[in-house]
């Protein structure tokens, strides 16, 4: 399986590497390291959604609320700017992380203690965190002359070469990685979407793990939050309106099994820039927006089928001599 | 090729010749024949992977033969769909009933063929008395008209042989029926294939227990490695010789239970109790002992091992573990104090597929092999070679996803997660159910290594000749209570039957 999964990212290297080599046929400055450069900083904050939507579909759950998340983490962010200019802006990226969590930690709370199926949950969470913003905000706009310059500046100021916006989706990578590969919590999702079952007698609290994924993926909603906002220079009620999907298409893209249990960060980073070379490049290659929702959607459904491929079992081994191989 | 006897005069219901059926890579049947006789009950025998499962699928036309004929009544049919099969009379009961759970009785019984009124709709009247009936014919007592949820797993199996009758089927296949059923059930099942018999149903009983075999067929075929390797009468066999033809050699001893020192209690628990699942449950547990747990299914055994382990919590009752008063609120406490219990359905509870072996040994011992609250693969890998090496896993690399190993395989995965957290006390519910006796055998051989060592064990089972085999001590649990305790020494079949059906001493 090990073999299987790394073939699978290879594969998805390799796809990456021929569409924008396609790509370059048509428009060579496609494949200029600046422009490079500029489809994965474009790319960052689809990557650091996508790390945290990994780690509760690992668990066999999924978080339909994370674009509402970021949504009124990032009108929250512009609010606080807006009201308070002088807070210093680390200080509000770790307002909002810590209230993204907070929103996540309430999805967490209703799937652990009331037993209520993912996807109803966090379907009924995204209608209300748009639904707060509405009310904070009256529907209200919140503009770039009311947010201040340094809140604006942050993402794009450029750090050893390349924007802060890219080195924290790196720094985001990193964290995840390590928590996935080197901490217990990170094991634990593994295990639970595997075999739930199996996990409670292991001494894992099947519910707790499905919590702290939640808990993950809404404090990286937050901190994409404030990244949209402050990327983009507006926060109004429906930024990011239908971004969970791309979310959930990176990842399954990326070879994240929707069933549970089966996974990696590398996966889900490559799926993530698989999207965003194409959503990149098809408007230069001059693709009508509608194909590329079609082009979209086909890809989506591609990489589905090679993964069940993949993820099919071989037939029972019923022969003596057939298992000694 | 058939034996001639007075059955085989009569034609057979049903008759595979020179069957075989190979998948990629696998041959899972080599030229089987197989005859079966109206008014008359074949057991098909086997261990785990003999091919008895593909056998039935074929049967059932959910599996087209690579080579081979079946005959329905002497022609030679097809059967390129399950309903073909269901069409030519064939019909089969699973283990775990196919049916719908939020379907009505009568809905079950006739889905797909239910009784037309005017305009082609169902007509319900007709459908509700006609299940009533099949239910009576049956000998159920279950009103048509409720879900099939609300029933019991032995009533469901009555359904689902009430919906074989509505097809009119010929031939029924059942695929071990009994193995949910408790005592009294498996009779009724007994008296009901008597019926059946005597309606001139052909049947296909397939089995792990000899004493059903003995009681209910007529005829035997035997299975090995995906080839016939004996077929006959019963009344011209012995249970040594079916055992032989099984496995292929001669089994030996089938308990190897090594006498070991009995040392002093390990665990003791007193006063254990929940409200409504069982009560009042006081027992010791010494070092080196196996505790045999006996009772029916439903007798609150499982209930009251996955209290002491932390699961559920007991309304009252205190546990001791070498003299040290414990209180276990959850499984991963349970583990860290020493007690571990590996739960039935080891598929289902046990391997997580889509992990690497060594993760799968490590998951209960991350705690040990972690610094500072970071996993050490150096550790784990060093932990999971040292228990997988200890149970002679047959494994490529310890890296590989634990789904590529065989069933046995993946079973001494799990076993070793458990020992590589050093346990004091381990608690094995139903440890060889539904496995083969070779495997059965390694089992209880490493159950006796593990009381040599040390260790304390406490063997939930439901099979007579494995407690008397295997366990130093018996505690017989009935309707969530404590019902006989016996010494090995004292042991009798009857004994333990009578304890736990709650019959008193014969007079």
């Amino acid at each position: 399986m090990a073999k299987l999964l790394k073939n699978r990212e290879v594969l998805l290297v390799i796809a990456i590497i021929a569409l924008v080599f396609l790509i370059a046929l048509r428009f060579p400055g496609f494949v200029a390291p600046a422009n490079l450069a500029r489809v994965y900083n474009d790319t960052s904050i689809l990557i650091i959604l996508a790390l945290g939507q990994m780690a509760v579909i690992l668990t066999r759950c999924i978080d339909l609320s994370m674009a509402a998340n970021l949504a009124l983490s990032g009108m929250v962010a512009a609010m606080i700017n807006a009201a308070f200019p002088g807070v210093p802006i680390p200080l509000v990226i770790l307002a909002v992380v810590a209230l993204g969590a907070a929103l996540g930690s309430v999805n967490g709370l209703l799937v652990w203690k009331l037993d209520i199926p993912p996807i109803v949950v966090t379907l009924g969470t995204l209608t209300i965190y748009r639904g707060l913003i509405f009310l904070l905000t009256n529907g209200a706009w919140i503009n770039a002359h009311q947010m201040s310059d340094a809140f604006k500046a942050l993402p794009r100021t450029p750090l050893i070469g390349f924007p802060v916006l890219s080195w924290l989706s790196v720094l985001a990578i990193a964290a995840v990685y390590l928590l996935m590969t080197r901490t217990p919590v990170g094991r634990a999702f593994f295990a639970v979407g595997g075999n739930p079952h199996a996990a409670v007698y292991t001494g894992i609290d099947v519910g707790r793990t499905r919590f702290l994924a939640y808990c993950l993926s809404g404090g990286l909603a937050g901190l994409a939050g404030y990244l949209w906002v402050s990327r983009y220079a507006v926060a109004y009620v429906d930024i990011a309106a239908g971004f969970e999907l791309d979310i959930i298409a990176a990842c399954v893209i990326g070879g994240i099994s929707i069933a549970g249990g089966i996974g990696s960060v590398g996966g889900a980073v490559l799926g993530c820039l698989f999207l965003g070379v194409i959503k990149n490049a098809l408007p230069v290659i001059n693709i009508s927006p509608f194909a590329q929702l079609a082009i979209s959607g086909t890809v989506i459904i591609i990489a589905v089928a090679v993964n069940a491929r993949t993820e099919k079992r071989k037939g029972r081994v019923i022969l003596k001599k057939a298992e000694a191989v | 090729m058939l034996q001639e006897t007075t059955t085989s005069r009569m034609k057979p219901a049903i008759a595979l010749e020179d069957i075989s059926k190979s998948f990629p890579g696998v041959r899972a049947l080599s030229g089987v024949s197989l005859a079966l006789y109206p008014g008359s009950v074949t057991a098909l025998i086997g261990e785990n992977g003999a091919g008895k499962s593909t056998l039935v699928k074929i049967l059932t036309g959910i599996y087209q033969p690579g080579g081979g004929t079946i005959r329905v009544g002497g022609e030679e049919t097809h059967f390129p769909t399950a309903l073909s099969a269901a069409h030519a009379g064939v019909t089969a009961i699973h283990q775990e009933t196919v049916l719908f759970d939020e379907l009505s009785v009568a809905e079950n019984i006739f889905l797909g063929h239910a009784p037309r009124g005017r305009f082609g709709l169902i007509d319900w009247k007709t459908l509700n008395d006609k299940a009533r009936e099949l239910l009576r014919r049956v000998g159920a007592e279950i009103d048509p008209t409720i879900r099939l949820r609300d029933l019991g797993i032995a009533n469901k199996h009555m359904v689902a042989i009430a919906r074989a009758l509505s097809i009119d089927a010929s031939v029924v296949i059942m695929d071990e029926p009994t193995a949910a059923l408790s005592h009294k059930e498996i009779h009724e099942l007994y008296e009901l294939i008597d019926r059946l018999k005597a309606d001139g149903k052909a049947i296909l009983f397939i089995s792990h227990k000899f004493d059903e075999i003995f009681r209910i067929a007529d005829r035997y075929t035997v299975f090995r490695d995906g080839g016939m390797v004996g077929e006959g009468l019963m009344a011209d066999v012995t249970q040594d010789q079916l055992v032989k033809m099984m496995v292929g050699r001669d089994v030996g001893q089938v308990f190897p239970k090594v006498d070991v020192a009995i040392g002093e209690p390990v665990l003791t628990v007193s006063g254990y109790r929940h409200p409504t699942e069982f009560e009042d449950i006081n027992f010791e547990l010494r070092r080196g002992e196996i505790l045999g747990f006996y009772g029916l299914i439903g007798a609150g055994r499982s209930e009251f091992m996955q209290s002491l382990i932390g699961i559920t919590r007991p309304s009252a009752g205190a546990v001791k573990l070498n003299g040290d008063v414990l209180v276990i609120r959850s499984p991963a406490e349970a583990i860290l104090a020493g007690i571990v219990y590996v739960p039935e359905e080891r598929g289902r509870q046990g391997a997580i597929i889509g992990l690497p072996i060594f993760q799968n040994v490590t998951l209960p011992s991350l705690q040990k092999t972690s610094r500072a609250g970071f996993l050490k693969l150096a550790n784990e890998f060093a932990l999971a070679r040292e228990y997988t090496q200890r149970l002679d896993l047959r494994a490529a690399s310890l890296d590989q996803d634990v789904g590529t190993l065989s069933g046995g395989n993946q079973q001494k995965v799990v076993i070793a997660k458990w020992l590589a957290t050093q346990p004091k006390v381990i608690i094995l519910d139903e440890p060889t159910k539904g496995i083969d006796i070779g495997s059965k055998a390694a089992v209880h051989a490493f159950m006796s290594e593990l009381a040599g060592q040390g260790l304390s064990v406490i063997m939930v089972s439901s099979e007579i000749p494995e407690i008397m085999g295997m366990a130093d001590r018996v505690i017989v649990m009935r309707e969530g209570r404590i019902a006989g305790r016996f010494e090995r020494s004292e042991l009798t079949a009857e004994k333990l039957v009578r304890a736990a059906a709650g019959i008193g001493e014969a007079a």
